[in-house]
């Protein structure tokens, strides 16, 4: 009787109590707060939405031009242990710069305390993750590429205008997405993200419970027009999405654009 | 020894099953009700028997593929009391310092809330110098600024401005509460719809709202082709080619795309239609020279019914809007930089492109909406 009395109530307890209460609870890591701030500047020239339409720069090609509007996306960043291990975020950011609070990303995965050397960052969607309509938030705000061109979505609007050859102002609108050409009278895309690591050239970074760390990734624009490719924008400022040398060019300067901007450390 | 043993037993499962049941609200007539709750914990929020009842938006089926959640604010959820009450003012004179223009007397709800008129006539008499927008698919205006300007923040504040208006409706808020506090019906419709008779502004412009965001278009046969339910015509899926070829007409850019089917991109750009500005739009509004001469996109859902076009009106029919884009833009500081050979006037679309783009447009007409208000 005192055996099967206690089987029963082991077995009612066990029933009762599995959903809510494991036997034995996961030891609670730390999960300290960390944040990314996307920073912009011009050449060292910090650059805001106020500067937008109104702040005139050159251009590695000598070209002048003011910038009106600057929307980006990135995705899977990966954070770098000294220790070679790897913590990889999921999800993206879309930076829209007349939007302050854009830049400013918090990732919803967990990051472990350590010592960092640097981050990764992918520009764009990869091609798995590039699927079009997939994101309400971006489809709302009208970031699509077109079908016709690849689809997905565009992982850059970077606009203003420049002082073309004649001495006339026009527009440029460097859009950036997914590359398409016609290969023997059809449409061939080419997936056109690419993926960059920012180093800690200071040595690494500490990431600890009971602060909250914010890591700089800076943009510097002007890198889109000169490394390794001096852009001519007289050459290249219009119809760029459907340009398959534009895009893939463009790849090519995105390289050199993003740069670890050290961290900002506060007290929780 | 047996008996106590079995005490103890029953005991330790009475704590245990008690204890490990989830607990939470178990009313199911309460707001709060929690299914998987065993244990009432006391928590069970009520509403009272009187108190409004929830009002369901129906969401076409295009803006649950591809749209965010509508924007409702907390603090005026959707009631179905509400939502009558703000029909119901829109509807009503009384709003007006004369009693003689509601809301649909500027926003035709037969033409997808627009006014035929270049500009509106205010109870003075007085003409407005913008043309009346259109009211629809308000929920989902990212970033919520609303007007060509951008002038009003949030639906419930955009309805403050017309009645206060001198070139509008001309009335104060207090004479208008004064009003719908001695009529015979409204202070028993705002007891309904926010447990309170006692009427004011706020309250007031939160029903108009809460009827506003009811107003969705979202069953055009470009919805229907999107969902497979139909087949364009040749012509009209050329158009829908030029519009979204960036090497073609290039609308895309602004008004939307098969993924953004509200049509707009609820920004605000300067469209080339002037080399200098007698309404400054958005520029006025932030006090920035570089947003002089910008407006908001407007949807391009239901252009059948919401001639004349651009901000002041100025172009009566889709055919000059059309124009306008290929042969006639004109060049100012601030002119978009997504306008393409604005020396040349545009994009010279051939008068083929400009038919098949137009039958694109009138895809997006939702007949369904302009009917039953």
């Amino acid at each position: 009787m005192k055996k099967i009395i206690i089987a029963i109530s082991a077995i009612i307890l066990i029933a009762s109590c599995k959903k809510d209460e494991p036997a034995t609870p996961a030891v609670e890591q730390p999960t300290p707060s960390v944040n990314f701030l996307f920073q912009q500047n011009y050449d060292g020239a910090s650059l805001t939405s106020s500067d937008f339409g109104t702040t005139q720069y050159t251009n590695a090609k000598g070209t002048s031009h003011t910038i009106t509007k600057l929307q980006y996306l990135v995705s899977n960043i990966t954070l770098h242990k000294t220790n070679g291990e790897e913590v990889e975020l999921g999800g993206y950011n879309f930076v829209d710069l007349a939007k302050a609070d854009s830049r400013l990303y918090t990732p919803t995965e967990k990051i472990p305390e350590g010592t960092y050397t640097g981050v990764s960052i992918t520009f764009g969607f990869n091609e798995k993750e590039n699927i079009t309509g997939a994101y309400t938030d971006l489809n709302a705000v009208s970031w699509s590429w077109p079908m016709m061109i690849g689809g997905g979505y565009h992982f850059m609007k970077f606009e203003g205008m420049f002082t073309d050859k004649t001495g006339s102002q026009t527009g440029f609108a460097y859009h950036n997405g997914t590359a398409s050409k016609m290969v023997n009278g059809t449409r061939v895309h080419e997936e056109n993200h690419f993926r960059v690591r920012l180093w800690d050239f200071s040595g690494g970074f500490e990431v600890k419970q009971g602060n909250n760390t914010t890591i700089n990734i800076k943009m510097n624009l002007a890198e889109w027009f000169k490394n390794p490719i001096f852009w001519s924008l007289d050459d290249y400022h219009a119809m760029l999405m459907p340009n398959y040398t534009a895009q893939k060019r463009m790849n090519q300067n995105g390289r050199s654009v993003f740069s670890f901007g050290g961290t900002t450390v506060s007290a929780e | 020894m047996k008996k106590i043993q079995l005490i103890v037993a029953i005991f330790v499962i009475g704590i245990f099953t008690t204890s490990c049941r989830k607990s939470g609200c178990t009313d199911p007539n309460s707001i709060n009700y929690d299914s998987k709750a065993k244990v009432d914990d006391g928590s069970c929020v009520c509403t009272p028997a009187s108190g409004p009842t929830p009002y369901q938006l129906q969401i076409p089926q295009t803006f649950s593929l591809y749209l965010p959640d509508p924007i409702i604010p907390v603090s005026n959820p959707m009631t179905v009391e509400g939502v009558a009450l703000g029909k119901k003012l829109f509807f009503d004179k009384k709003l007006s310092g004369d009693n003689t223009l509601s809301c649909a007397g500027c926003h035709f709800p037969s033409q997808s809330f627009v006014d035929t008129s270049r500009f509106s006539i205010g109870i003075d008499g007085i003409r407005g110098d913008r043309n009346a927008m259109p009211i629809f698919n308000h929920a989902w205006n990212t970033g919520e600024k609303f007007l060509w300007d951008g002038s009003a923040i949030t639906l419930e504040g955009q309805a403050l401005g017309p009645v206060l208006n001198p070139i509008e409706m001309h009335e104060t808020w207090s004479n208008v509460v004064s009003k719908l506090q001695s009529d015979a019906s409204y202070p028993a419709l705002y007891l309904a719809a926010f447990s309170t008779s006692t009427i004011d502004s706020v309250l007031t412009v939160k029903a108009l709202a809460q009827y506003e965001r009811t107003l969705i278009s979202g069953n055009s046969r470009f919805d229907r082709y999107l969902l497979r339910q139909i087949n364009l015509t040749s012509s009209e899926l050329n158009g829908f080619g030029l519009f979204m070829d960036e090497s073609g007409a290039d609308c895309f850019h602004c008004h939307g795309d098969a993924t953004n089917p509200l049509w707009t991109d609820n920004l605000f750009h300067n469209n080339g239609l002037d080399a200098s500005f007698t309404d400054n739009g958005l520029g006025d509004i932030t006090g920035s020279p570089s947003d002089n001469g910008k407006f908001k996109t407007p949807s391009l859902r239901n252009l059948a019914y919401t001639a004349p076009y651009m901000h002041d009106g100025r172009f009566k029919t889709l055919d000059e809007v059309i124009d306008h884009y290929s042969d006639s833009l004109i060049y100012s500081s601030t002119v978009s930089p997504l306008l393409k050979h604005i020396p040349a006037g545009g994009v010279k679309l051939t008068i083929q492109e400009k038919g098949d783009l137009k039958a694109f447009l009138l895809t997006l007409t939702d007949s369904s909406f302009v009917i039953g208000h």
